[in-house]
């Protein structure tokens, strides 16, 4: 057996490596894989997944720093139940149990850890989940921006799905939930920094209603899924891409965005396919499936928004492309440094 | 979308670029610069080479404020947040442009107190909020930005702020312009002029151009159509042998250019005798300081500032790709060593400049080998 090849030499940690971009990914790649390299470790998907007896369960951990606090539709309590269940999800798991880890930062008033503690009951019932347990610390005053919280779920996979970047082949579909963009613009927002308002909310849901359905009208078509959250669309479908070795070729016009998260880009210079979601998935479908699918995602309440955006082409590999309606075509690379941080 | 949607018409677009393709005789060459990094990334984020036929080349210009500006410079600036303890605000484009020491946001990592701003003014009010702490902005730009500097300069005057002062970069667009058309290698024909500096300037100023070099010049919005159009009144010029300077960006640009901003400019601003632009060398009066009037205001004078002059890497060609003489994948770093991630030469950096548009939005070798 050869010695792990660490290959991540960036010189020190920069908010980048946090953004799950291009940077976000060395990282993972240059030095926690090749260290953490195990019989158990699989391709690099949102969650792993583990056989347990006769069980096959999926297993994630999620961490979120977001600031503020709260935001127009959601806060971090709301935000660690949606995006650790999401996880399990897209990985072709019905969530079943968490664990919720709070750090806290001394003099955070406890009406505002209850209104979270209850943000996170809330959420959790209404993904069908139990906090089945956790752990808390405290930390002096300044050192976590009122409180940080990880979280640990636990998922039962469900059979009838086999995703894996391997089964994508030429000609799949591929379908998104919904419009882009909505969280991360929201936080940008909320921030107040900017002095723009507009009428936008993050879409922080979780998605397992969507999936669920979708897996029974298309389980044997369904080939790869992912949460688009940092990086956006664009960074999950370069990793699709890449992981693949295929092209994808997204029809522009079709990408939901709404008017302020246009708007909002629009000024700033960010692309909305760099922004992150909370509440939306993308699924590459077989193409005989896609139909099925993608009007059995429109069927549930909050699924109405489902397209298919674009497919899977064998060239020009490992590239993620956008056709103009006038027939431009420009590339769409993953996400570089990080325009906005701390978004979740 | 109001004035984004109608702009970007695919029907309107596909008649506008049939009409290029009309008007492009087969047999001949044109070369046409975009002055402007905003439509340098227009061009790539829309695709819109792809529209074109292939006589058309278009040339990258020197119009991004970031790319132009030499690395002692930056080096300067970070050298207050690094040894004199200041607050160093920047506009978000400045955030990962290399110094010799790393760009603003490794020394921010490192613990330097550098803050992205959206506007001159949030710096300001960043120094209203910090009374014992230092703050300077690091202003760069052109007009397009200059005014918003100025009226910055102008309301910590009226407010009294003693503790804010401008590192003052910005340059003028014109003086480019020249040295561009006096450079020997230059083989331009024609010119899509800035959009964002001539709602300051107006189109006047570049009368200079048709006049005395023969050189049709449109000054452009920057949506597909936008472009498009441009280039159709660039060839209509040349089809007839005209030069002139046109606006086809009418909706927003003044022919006569925004004279309060100008003013306030002329009130706060004085012409340098020259400047050191990135790539091109030194250009006499290109660049604006601080007048005596501010002259507590002016960061260069508050902290008696170096002047380092740091030289580029030596590999790096980004000066021959900003007079247009390479195309940026021609340079010999480009996509290797020089990537918008870890950028050698500023072309890299900024959205605006050349080779980031080119990296991100373009099909590259490995890709288009493939294709």
């Amino acid at each position: 057996m050869t010695a792990p090849t660490v290959r991540f030499r960036d010189a020190q940690i920069e908010m980048a490596h946090g953004a799950g971009g291009k940077a976000s990914r060395r990282l993972v790649e240059g030095l926690l894989a090749p260290l953490f390299g195990g019989p158990l470790l699989g391709p690099l998907g949102d969650a792993a997944l583990l056989e347990v007896g006769s069980a096959r369960v999926a297993l994630t951990a999620d961490s979120f720093v977001v600031r503020p606090l709260r935001f127009p539709g959601g806060s971090i309590g709301e935000l660690a139940v949606n995006g650790t269940v999401n996880d399990l999800a897209v990985s072709g798991a019905k969530p079943i149990a968490l664990l919720v880890t709070l750090i806290l930062e001394a003099g955070l008033s406890a009406e505002v850890l209850e209104v979270e503690i209850r943000a996170i009951a809330a959420a959790a019932r209404r993904a069908g989940v139990t906090v089945v347990g956790g752990d808390t610390k405290v930390v002096e005053h300044g050192k976590a921006d009122g409180m940080y919280i990880t979280t640990a779920g636990l998922g039962v996979v469900d059979g009838r799905v086999q995703c894996s970047p391997a089964s994508v082949r030429p000609g799949d579909q591929i379908l998104l939930s919904g419009p882009i963009g909505d969280h991360g613009i929201t936080i940008l927002l909320a921030r107040g920094d900017l002095d723009l308002e507009a009428d936008l909310s993050s879409d922080t849901r979780p998605v397992y209603p969507l999936i669920e359905r979708l897996i029974d009208a298309a389980a044997p078509g369904v080939r790869w899924m992912r949460d688009p959250t940092r990086g956006g669309v664009a960074s999950a479908l370069n990793e699709l891409a890449a992981d693949a070795r295929v092209g994808v070729v997204l029809f522009e016009e079709k990408i939901p965005v709404r008017d302020p998260v246009r708007g909002a880009c629009e000024l700033l210079g960010l692309e909305p396919m760099h922004i992150a979601n909370e509440g939306q998935f993308l699924a590459v479908l077989a193409p005989e499936f896609a139909e099925a699918g993608l009007a059995a995602v429109r069927a549930v309440p909050g699924g109405e928004g489902a397209v298919i955006i674009g497919e899977v082409r064998a060239e020009p590999a490992r590239t993620v492309l956008a056709e103009s309606a006038y027939g431009g075509r420009r590339v769409v690379d993953m996400l570089v440094g990080d325009p906005l941080p701390r978004i979740c | 979308m109001r004035y984004v949607d109608e702009f970007r018409d695919p029907k309107l677009i596909r008649q506008a670029a049939e009409e290029i393709g009309r008007l492009a005789e087969p047999g001949r060459t044109y070369r046409i610069m975009e002055v402007c990094g905003g439509h340098t990334h227009a061009i790539y984020r829309f695709a819109l080479q792809d529209l074109l036929p292939p006589n058309i080349e278009l040339i990258h210009g020197p119009g991004c404020p970031v790319c132009v500006l030499p690395m002692g410079r930056v080096d300067d600036g970070l050298s207050l947040a690094r040894d004199r303890g200041v607050i160093l605000t920047a506009f978000g484009d400045m955030m990962r442009v290399p110094g010799r020491t790393g760009s603003p946001l490794e020394h921010k990592a490192r613990g330097s107190d550098v803050r992205m701003v959206y506007s001159p003014l949030d710096a300001l009010k960043v120094a209203v909020d910090n009374p014992d702490r230092e703050v300077v902005f690091f202003a760069i730009g052109f007009e397009t930005t200059a005014p918003s500097t100025a009226l910055t300069l102008r309301r910590a005057r009226q407010l009294g702020v003693r503790n804010f002062s401008v590192f003052c970069n910005h340059v003028t667009i014109v003086p480019a312009i020249r040295a561009i058309l006096d450079s020997p290698d230059m083989r331009v024909e024609a010119f899509i002029g800035p959009g964002h500096v001539s709602t300051v300037i107006g189109c006047r100023p570049y009368e200079f151009i048709a006049r005395d070099y023969g050189k049709p010049l449109v000054t452009s919005g920057f949506e597909p159509l936008d472009v498009l159009q441009s280039i159709v009144m660039i060839l209509r010029q040349l089809k007839d042998g005209r030069a002139e300077v046109e606006n086809q960006y009418a909706r927003v640009v003044p022919w006569e250019g925004n004279r309060p901003a100008l003013k306030a400019m002329a009130e706060t601003f004085e012409l340098r005798p020259y400047f050191e632009w990135r790539g091109l060398g030194f250009i006499s009066q290109s660049a604006l300081r601080i007048r005596d009037a501010y002259a507590e205001w002016d960061a260069e004078r508050r902290f008696s500032m170096p002047g380092v002059r740091v030289t580029d890497p030596k590999a790096a060609q980004c000066g021959e790709v900003l007079k247009g003489a390479l195309r940026p994948h021609q340079c010999k770093l480009f996509g290797t060593e020089c990537t918008p991630e870890r950028p050698v030469g500023a072309l890299m950096v900024s959205s605006e400049g050349a080779c980031a548009a080119y990296f991100n939005y373009a099909l590259r070798k490995t890709a288009a080998a493939s294709a």
